[in-house]
């Protein structure tokens, strides 16, 4: 039979686990707000982004003498992979789930023959890729002490991957983020940046007097393409982080709560047990008399 | 009303401003204009400076420093990646957009051509000068 004393110290210790669960459920919950609003205030410059970005490269679609943030590099030999997880755990799958997602890739790719380079943002994804793929890692980009993710975040790593396209290092570049679909549900998106995809259907057919000329326009709005869509990745992502966390938090809580009264159970009927037990003695004592 | 269209300004971060408008300057790359209900539509890039929104409330003034503005006859919208409002701006911030600025032109390799980026500072002085 378990020790009264010992029950007692394990409710207390569940009970003081509960506490902090439920408090990090609140502050993620806070935080979500805020980082859902963050995303949507950045919509609408991404909307006019994409509609205008792809007004213009409709314009020239099929045509080889693109800029290569459009058209490509002819290859798609060298591959990286932008992996962008949390910095800190205790948020439910959300991170496994993104690196799920770019390890199926990279075999894939690997198996192609293709050469993969990672550049990981946040630490975990990194901690879980290491093992397995630490020699592909080529960069990392540290979140850790961002307080509030703004666009000079996203400049900083578009500017990285910017630099290392014009020096040749890859051909195409694709990022790994979670959607944020609701609190119970995040959905890993993989996402080509370069070169540019451009959404075909929906492109704006309004013929626009360009000035300058188109090709020195897109050859400035691309690079800004980038940012934003690494921008709107980032965003995406927090929200999701802190979704994800608040449901981890969540289940936490109530089975914290289920212990506890589990626990609570055992804890009365050992106590009953107890004194019956004394009762039985001083009886029988008594009878022995 | 027929003499009015749509002005929206929105940064990375957030929308601005989004009214009706009579009347929006800006400061094209090629120069300033002025677009007014039913212009043609135009894609320009921006150089910084000083966009003027004229509506029924009266005159509000934005400082843009990178970005396009997209005019539609319906419409006037400006994309820009760095915006404040008139008010709103301090100096602080328009010198470390020009001290960037000078780095990047510091930085750069004599194949590059820094013409832009020389160009982009020239302008950012004159805009901080006007804000005086």
């Amino acid at each position: 039979m378990p020790n009264l004393k010992d029950l007692k110290t394990r409710i207390d210790s569940v009970r003081s686990t509960r506490k902090i669960t439920k408090a990090m459920q609140m502050v993620a919950a806070a935080k979500l707000r805020r980082a859902q609003d963050a995303a949507e205030a950045a919509r609408p410059y991404a909307e006019r982004m994409n509609g205008v970005m792809s007004g213009l490269a409709s314009a020239f679609a099929g045509a080889d003498a693109g800029p290569k943030l459009l058209a490509g590099t002819g290859s798609d030999q060298t591959q990286l992979l932008i992996v962008m997880t949390a910095e800190r755990g205790l948020c439910g799958g959300f991170n496994s789930s993104i690196v799920r997602l770019a390890r199926a890739r990279i075999e894939k790719l690997r198996g192609q023959g293709k050469t993969v380079k990672i550049l990981t943002v946040g630490k975990k994804g990194r901690e879980q890729l290491k093992r397995e793929h630490g020699d592909l890692f080529v960069g990392h980009v540290d979140l850790s002490e961002v307080k509030r993710l703004g666009y000079a975040n996203a400049q900083d790593i578009a500017r990285d991957v910017l630099a290392r396209f014009d020096a040749g290092e890859f051909d195409v570049a694709t990022i790994f983020y979670n959607t944020f679909e609701s609190v119970i549900s995040q959905i890993p998106t993989e996402q080509q940046i370069i070169p540019a995809v451009i959404d075909e259907e929906n492109a704006d057919t309004t013929l626009y007097d360009y000035e300058p000329d188109e090709g020195e326009i897109l050859r400035e709005l691309l690079p800004k393409g980038v940012t934003t869509q690494i921008f709107a990745a980032l965003l995406e992502n927090a929200a999701s982080e802190q979704g994800a966390r608040m449901s981890a938090m969540d289940n936490a809580t109530r089975n914290a709560g289920e212990m506890i009264e589990k626990l609570t159970i055992q804890y009365n009927r050992t106590r009953q047990a107890v004194i019956t037990n004394e009762l039985i003695e001083i009886i029988s004592g008594a009878e022995a008399l | 009303m027929a003499d009015m269209m749509q002005f929206d300004l929105v940064s990375p971060e957030k929308r601005l401003a989004s009214f009706e408008a009579s009347a929006v300057t800006v400061p094209g790359s090629e120069g300033d204009m002025t677009a007014m209900p039913g212009h043609m539509p135009v894609l320009t890039t921006l150089r910084p400076g000083l966009v003027r929104v004229t509506s029924d409330k009266g005159q509000t003034d934005y400082v843009v420093t990178h970005g396009f503005v997209e005019v539609t006859a319906t419409s006037v919208s400006v994309i820009a990646e760095k915006a404040f409002t008139r008010e709103g701006v301090s100096k602080e911030e328009l010198n470390a957009v020009l001290e960037a600025a000078r780095e990047e032109a510091a930085k750069a390799k004599p194949e590059d051509n820094i013409d832009r980026t020389e160009k982009f500072i020239g302008e950012m002085v004159h805009l901080i000068d006007m804000m005086d």
